[in-house]
C-alpha cells in the first residue's frame, strides 16, 4: 500500500477548439496523502477543476481527452480504465462534490432516493438498507429530522442544505477520497464556515483524504494540510499550508496573499490586486506564463524557456528567479499574525 | 387599529368563497386553475367513459338496420336521426368512439415508441449519430403528414392498423424533435454530471436522470399529437383508407354520411362535431399542461 491515496503525474488534458487542441492541464503533478486535506488554488481558467475531473475520467464526456500522464488512486492506474471500471470507483471509492448545490440534485427525485441510489448501486444494498443509510447520512451531515427530510424534494432545501445533501451522496459509500470542487463558493459566508467545519469533522471521523478546489485562500487557511497553487494550466507552487502562508516562494502566490482582505488588514494596507488578466489558453506567453503580470520579470530569464517546477526547501516552485525574488515577497511571519486561521 | 385591519381583512360574506386560495404549489393545482383545460379534461373523460360503457349507453344496436327508417331526421326514436341504411346515428357514434380513441392511442404509442428512444439517443449522444438521425427526421418532416400517411397506407393496404401505423410513423419525428431538444438541455445540467461522478452509466443516466426530467414537454407534445392522430384517423377513414366496414369510426361515419348531406345533414354534422370537440379537447388540455409544466420549470430556481 503506497503512502499516497492519489498520485497525479504529468497529467495533460486537451480540448479541441477552433484554435487547435487547447491544453487546459499541462503536466500537472500532485499527491494527496492518506487522511490529508490538499487544497488546489487558482483563479478561473487555471485548470484546477479540469485536473480533478480528468483524474476521475469526467472530461471525456465533455469532449476533452487525457493526452498523457498518470493518475494512481490507491495503487491503481485510473487513466485508460473503461467507463465501466471507472463507474465502479466513482461515487464508491471517490466521492465528488460540485460547485453548484442548487443544480447538482435531480429535481425529479427525493433526496433520500438520490442518496439511496448510490448505496444500492455500489454496495448492492436492498432498498430498505439503502434508505436507512440515506437517513443516517442526512443525520451525519447535520440535517434536522433526517427521516422525514429524506422524503423531501431538492427544491424544498436551501442552498446550504442542498450542499449538505450533496455531501451525504458523496460520502454515502465511505469513499477513501473526496474531491470537492469549490463546494462552498456558492454559499454565503456563515454557511460556508459551517460547511468547512463539517467537512473537517467528517474527514477525521471517516478516515478519508480530501482534495479541495477553491479560489479562496481564506478557505485554504481554514482546512488545508497542503496547498497546490495553479496558474495557466500548470502547478506553480506546492507547499505545506503553514509554509505557503509564511513564506510564499512564487510571486503569484504572494500576489494572491496580498490580495486577501484578511492579510491586508493584518498589514494595515489596502489589498493589492494582481495587475492584468490570465492569458487565453491558446496564447500563453513564452517562458513563465505569469511573466506579463509579474513584478519581478527579467527579460530573457523569464520570457524565453519554459520554467521547470523545482524543489526549493519544503516547497516545489515554478519560478526561474525564486532565489532572488523570494526575500522580496510578502512574509507573513514578519507581520503581526497569520490570516484568520 | 389592529381590529380595523382584522375587520378589513375578514371575509365579508360567505367565508368559503371569499377566502383566497393558497398560492398554487403543485402541478395539479396549477392545471386545475386553468378553467378551459379543466373543462376540456372533463369533456374528454365523459367521451372516454361513453366509449367504455357504449353497450350500456347506446339506445339501439349500432349495426341493426331498418330499411323503413332510412335517413330519418332526429326524433324521439332516433335522437340524431338515422343513416343511409336506417341505423341509429347516436348509437353508431357512441360505438365508433371506441375505435377512434383506440386508434389514436395506437398511433401515439407507435409515435412515442419510435420517437422517444431515437430522440433520447440523438440528444444524449450527439455527434454524427445525432446528425444522421436528425437529417432522416428532417426528411420525414418535410412531407405533409397526411400525404405521407396515404402513401404508407397505399403500400401496406387499407386497414385501421395500417393507417394508425402510418400516422404513428409520420408523427414520430415530432416526438423525436421535442425529446431531443429537451434531452440536449437536460444533458448539460449539473445533476447529470453529478450522476456521472457517482458512477452512473450512460444508460442509467438516460433512464433515471434524463427521462424523468423531460416528461413535461413529452406529455404536452403527446397530448397535442393525440388530437392530431384522431383527426388524421378521421381523414384516412373518410377517404376509405382506415377502418373497414362493418366496423366504424367517426371519420368513417363522416365519410359514409357525406354523400347524403343534402337529404339528411344530421349524421354528417354530428360526426363532424364530435371529431372537432374531441380534437379541441386534446389541444386545450395540451395547452393547459404546457402552461402548468412551464410554470413548474420557472418556479424551480
Amino acid at each position: 500500500m503506497s503512502e499516497n491515496i492519489l498520485e497525479i503525474r504529468d497529467l495533460v488534458v486537451q480540448f479541441p477548439s477552433p484554435h487547435g487542441h487547447l491544453t487546459v492541464v499541462d503536466h500537472v503533478s500532485l499527491d494527496v496523502g492518506r487522511n490529508e486535506i490538499v487544497c488546489v488554488v487558482g483563479e478561473s481558467g487555471s485548470g484546477k477543476s479540469m485536473t480533478m475531473q480528468a483524474a476521475v475520467g469526467l472530461v471525456q464526456a465533455k469532449g476533452g481527452r487525457v493526452r498523457s500522464g498518470s493518475v494512481r488512486f490507491d495503487g491503481r492506474e485510473l487513466v485508460g480504465l473503461s467507463t465501466r471500471q471507472l463507474n465502479r470507483i466513482r461515487g464508491n471509492e471517490i466521492g465528488f462534490i460540485f460547485q453548484e448545490p442548487m443544480a447538482s440534485l435531480n429535481p425529479a427525485y427525493t433526496v433520500g432516493e438520490q442518496i439511496a441510489e448510490v448505496v444500492r448501486r455500489h454496495r448492492g444494498a436492498s432498498h430498505k438498507e439503502a434508505w436507512r443509510r440515506a437517513v443516517t447520512m442526512l443525520d451525519r451531515v447535520g440535517i434536522a429530522s433526517p427521516a422525514s427530510r429524506a422524503e423531501d424534494y431538492p427544491h424544498q432545501f436551501s442552498g446550504g442544505m442542498r450542499q449538505r445533501v450533496m455531501m451525504a451522496i458523496a460520502l454515502a459509500c465511505n469513499p477513501k477520497l473526496l474531491i470537492a470542487d469549490e463546494p462552498t463558493t456558492a454559499l454565503d459566508v456563515t454557511i460556508q464556515a459551517r460547511m468547512l467545519e463539517l467537512l473537517k469533522e467528517l474527514q477525521r471521523d471517516m478516515n478519508m483524504s480530501v482534495l479541495f478546489i477553491t479560489h479562496d485562500l481564506g478557505v485554504v487557511a481554514e482546512i488545508a494540510d497542503r496547498v497546490v497553487v495553479m496558474y495557466g494550466a500548470q502547478a506553480v507552487e506546492a507547499a505545506p499550508v503553514a509554509e505557503l502562508f509564511r513564506t510564499p516562494r512564487h510571486p503569484y502566490t504572494s500576489g494572491l496573499l496580498e490580495a486577501m482582505p484578511q492579510v491586508a488588514l493584518a498589514r494595515g494596507q489596502p489589498p493589492v490586486a494582481i495587475p492584468g488578466a490570465v492569458a487565453q489558453s491558446y496564447a500563453w506567453p513564452k517562458g513563465c506564463r505569469f511573466n506579463p503580470r509579474c513584478g519581478f520579470t527579467v527579460p530573457g530569464t523569464c520570457t524565453t524557456e519554459p520554467i521547470e517546477l523545482l524543489s526549493h526547501g519544503p516547497a516545489l516552485v515554478r519560478c526561474a528567479r525564486t532565489e532572488a525574488v523570494q526575500p522580496a515577497l510578502l512574509h507573513l511571519s514578519a507581520e503581526r499574525k497569520a490570516p484568520a486561521a | 387599529m389592529s381590529n380595523a385591519i382584522a375587520a378589513a381583512l375578514a371575509p365579508p360574506t360567505n367565508p368559503p368563497e371569499a377566502v383566497t386560495l393558497p398560492p398554487p404549489s403543485g402541478f395539479f393545482r396549477r392545471f386545475a386553475r386553468n378553467r378551459v383545460a379543466l373543462v376540456s379534461l372533463i369533456v374528454l373523460l365523459l367521451i372516454v367513459l361513453t366509449a367504455i360503457f357504449a353497450p350500456v349507453l347506446a339506445p339501439h344496436d349500432p349495426a341493426k338496420s331498418s330499411l323503413r327508417n332510412i335517413l330519418k331526421p332526429p326524433s324521439a326514436m332516433y335522437l340524431l336521426g338515422s343513416d343511409d341504411l336506417g341505423r341509429d346515428v347516436l348509437s353508431r357514434l357512441i360505438f365508433a368512439s371506441r375505435l377512434s380513441l383506440v386508434a389514436s392511442v395506437q398511433a401515439l404509442v407507435i409515435a412515442v415508441g419510435i420517437g422517444l428512444p431515437l430522440g433520447l439517443i440523438s440528444g444524449y449522444i450527439g455527434g454524427w449519430v445525432d446528425t444522421v438521425i436528425m437529417r432522416f427526421n428532417d426528411a420525414l418532416m418535410s412531407f405533409p403528414a397526411l400525404i405521407l400517411a396515404v402513401v404508407i397506407v397505399g403500400l401496406l393496404g387499407p386497414s385501421l392498423t395500417n393507417a394508425m401505423t402510418a400516422i404513428g410513423l409520420v408523427y414520430a419525428p415530432r416526438i423525436m424533435r421535442v425529446v431531443r431538444g429537451s434531452t440536449l438541455s437536460v444533458r448539460e445540467e449539473v445533476y447529470v454530471q453529478a450522476a456521472r461522478a457517482t458512477g452512473c452509466s450512460d444508460a442509467r443516466i438516460i433512464a433515471r436522470h434524463v427521462l424523468p426530467n423531460i416528461t413535461g414537454p413529452l406529455v404536452v407534445q403527446a397530448t397535442v399529437l393525440m388530437g392530431h392522430a384522431l383527426l388524421a384517423e378521421a381523414g384516412l377513414s373518410f377517404l376509405g383508407l382506415g377502418v373497414q366496414p362493418p366496423e366504424t369510426s367517426w371519420g368513417a361515419m363522416l365519410g359514409t354520411a357525406f354523400p347524403y348531406l343534402a337529404q339528411s345533414p344530421t349524421p354528417t354534422i354530428a360526426a363532424g362535431c364530435i371529431i372537432s370537440v374531441t380534437v379541441l379537447c386534446f389541444n386545450l388540455i395540451g395547452d393547459g399542461l404546457r402552461d402548468s409544466v412551464g410554470r413548474a420549470r420557472r418556479a424551480g430556481d
